[in-house]
């Protein structure tokens, strides 16, 4: 009740109410959201490369007497731990935006970029080019992210061409049944390719499956950014529909929302950026439920300011994840789905807890 | 007096009984390609009724009966077989259990180091009624072991990287051999110096900062499928081009070998450690296989 009527607030340009009722104006909420979890997301990037279980000197790694080729520092910073750091920002921010868009989308808590389809695809995708051996590989792409990319696409496709249309945009309900359905569905084949594998391929898919942000190099990076751009172009143009949205279809209609395009330009951004996400690392659980809901309860509900925090402090615990991923061990490393379970549960149930 | 010499020959009788059943079985089951081998290897081949559904080696169990394999072993398959013995992989706990309980005899297996494949031949060959037969098979062995360490005795051991698994053409989720187990063994006999030394365990996932920091000389891949075609094998060597400034991409030691002697640790693992040797150093006076 308290947070519909804090979302009725929030759809007046002005003046919305801020957690502790304070009213601030949307400017300033998104300012102070802003530069707490965007300062937090920069530090965390800036700091990250610099921690690894191998020590590295700075200076060297600026050198430029020295060839590339032979200054392993600068090989490690700059092949090992810089792109790995930026994957786990573009992938923490993509999963935990995607995570708000399909939380809002149904208007269910308990969505996230993984319920309707779209991981269970992608994995799919990977599982199948890893068991078969498939020799492709697109303009030095590998095969398997443009298997799990295809994957996620074509569950994305099958999803919503399943949701009939009601008298005001799609039914959620179908959607998040038959996102449910294809994810078993898809799980079982993945259990059936993963029998018929041998050894060596089964050991190979559950490593992928617990998901890996060693990109080794930029260009997979680079391959993944233009869908990850569209996506966060096509997030842009949401926050406002989705909370009005929020409300249901018909108060958003009423208000003059295009339920219908919005609910497909959501539907859309979020396949993609999660196929991306998942193409690039794996599916990395947890980021996508936690982090909407954890930034909702220190920044309230408004869109506008859940959308953009999300990115940042998607992006800021990712990276963080992983640098604990790879040194905690050091010289192995754990799966950095552990660690986002591992340290954003607790923190999370105690934020819970806190609030009520 | 007559009732303790008649218990005396009962329990003789039994012991006797009990000892040459477990002594000489007949029908032999194998969980496991390397126990496969081994028991073709030493003159067991015929006692053999059932194999593993990956087995592939040597091809007289073409036609034999498959019962699974180390992560779905087909229990009610291998008790259908009616065997005096199987040989399943240790780690096989559920299988392991049932079969007791059927009263079946079992002999208990695990990779191990290089020694202990020798050890697994004697033993089997004991358990088999073929001791003389392993034993040459293992001497036979451990004289090809001594030729190729002597060849390569003396040279350089260049920092090199056991390869077992990656994602196909991409540098992800590799695996390597670690600083224990039958592969770092191989690789430490055929002359190599291998760069995860100071890993404990037998396989370790590989990152990228790890290649770079630990820079081998050589790359040297292992892969069990012999399918790979000449221009995929090429395509998978040029994937290391990723990492242009590692010491063996720049030297253009990157080798990529196939076979399943080459991850499977039987009788073939000479010829296999033959194969590293060339590998590692061409130049060497290696014996021919």
């Amino acid at each position: 009740m308290r947070a519909s009527r804090r979302l009725l607030a929030s759809t007046d340009e002005e003046a919305v109410v801020a957690p502790g009722n304070r009213r601030w104006s949307l400017r300033r909420r998104l300012t102070v959201a802003l530069s707490g979890f965007g300062g937090l997301a920069i530090i965390t990037l800036t700091v990250a490369p610099l921690l690894g279980p191998t020590p590295i000197g700075l200076g060297r790694v600026f050198d430029t007497s020295i060839p590339f080729a032979d200054n392993v520092d600068a090989q490690i910073f700059f092949i090992a731990r810089l792109p790995r750091a930026l994957a786990g920002a573009l992938v923490g921010a993509s999963l935990a935006v995607a995570g708000v868009v399909f939380q809002a989308l149904p208007r269910n808590p308990l969505a996230t970029p993984f319920t309707l389809g779209v991981s269970a695809g992608a994995s799919l995708g990977a599982m199948l080019v890893i068991t078969l051996g498939v020799p492709v590989a697109v303009s030095g792409i590998p095969a398997v992210p443009i298997a799990s990319l295809l994957g996620s696409l074509g569950a994305a496709g099958v999803v919503y061409s399943m949701a009939p249309l009601r008298h005001r945009g799609l039914s959620t309900t179908v959607l998040l049944l038959a996102g449910v359905t294809l994810n078993s569905f898809f799980s079982a084949i993945i259990m059936f390719v993963q029998y018929s594998a041998d050894f060596t391929q089964t050991f190979q898919t559950v490593r992928w499956l617990m998901g890996n942000l060693d990109v080794s190099g930029f260009q997979p990076i680079v391959a993944a950014l233009p869908l990850t751009g569209a996506a966060f172009a096509m997030f842009a143009t949401l926050p406002r529909a989705l909370n009005l949205l929020t409300l249901g279809s018909d108060s958003a209609a009423a208000r003059g929302v295009d339920v219908l395009r919005t609910q497909r330009v959501a539907f859309l951004s979020a396949s993609l950026a999660t196929g991306a996400a998942v193409s690039l690392s794996g599916p990395i659980g947890f980021i996508g439920i936690v982090i909407p809901h954890l930034v909702r309860l220190i920044v309230g509900a408004d869109h506008r300011v859940v959308m953009p925090a999300s990115a940042c402090l998607g992006a800021a615990f990712l990276v963080g994840c992983d640098v604990v991923a790879r040194t905690i061990m050091a010289p192995f490393e754990l799966p950095v789905g552990v660690i986002t379970a591992l340290t954003g549960g607790p923190f999370f149930l105690w934020l819970l807890v806190r609030r009520q | 007096m007559t009732q303790r010499f008649a218990w005396f020959i009962l329990v003789a009788w039994l012991s006797l009984v009990d000892v040459l059943h477990t002594q000489t079985p007949q029908r032999i089951v194998s969980v496991i390609p390397a126990v496969t081998e081994i028991l073709f290897a030493i003159g067991a081949g015929p006692q053999v009724v059932g194999v593993g559904s990956h087995d592939q080696f040597p091809p007289e169990i073409t036609d034999l009966p498959r019962v699974g394999g180390l992560i779905d072993p087909d229990v009610e398959a291998i008790i259908a077989l009616r065997p005096d013995l199987v040989v399943p992989y240790a780690t096989q706990g559920d299988l392991v259990t049932q079969l007791e309980r059927a009263g079946i005899p079992l002999f208990a297996y695990t990779h191990g180091t290089l020694r202990d494949v020798l050890t697994t031949i004697r033993q089997l060959g004991k358990r088999t009624g073929h001791a003389t037969e392993a034993a040459a098979v293992a001497r036979g062995i451990e004289d090809d072991l001594a030729a190729i360490a002597g060849a390569v005795s003396g040279r350089r051991r260049p920092p090199t990287l056991l390869v077992i698994a990656r994602e196909p053409y991409s540098l992800r989720n590799l695996v390597a051999s670690g600083g224990s187990g039958f592969q770092h063994d191989m690789l430490a006999l055929a002359g190599g110096h291998n760069v995860l030394n100071g890993a404990t365990s037998r396989a370790v996932q590989v990152t990228t900062e790890i290649l770079l920091q630990t820079a081998p000389e050589v790359v040297l891949e292992v892969r069990a499928e012999e399918t790979l075609s000449a221009s995929e094998i090429k395509k998978e060597i040029a994937t290391w081009q990723f990492l242009p400034s590692l010491p063996a991409v720049r030297n253009s030691r990157v080798i990529f070998l196939t076979g399943s002697d080459l991850v499977i640790p039987g009788p073939r693992i000479a010829q296999a450690i033959a194969r590293f040797a060339l590998a590692l150093h061409p130049d060497a006076p290696l014996p021919t296989q």
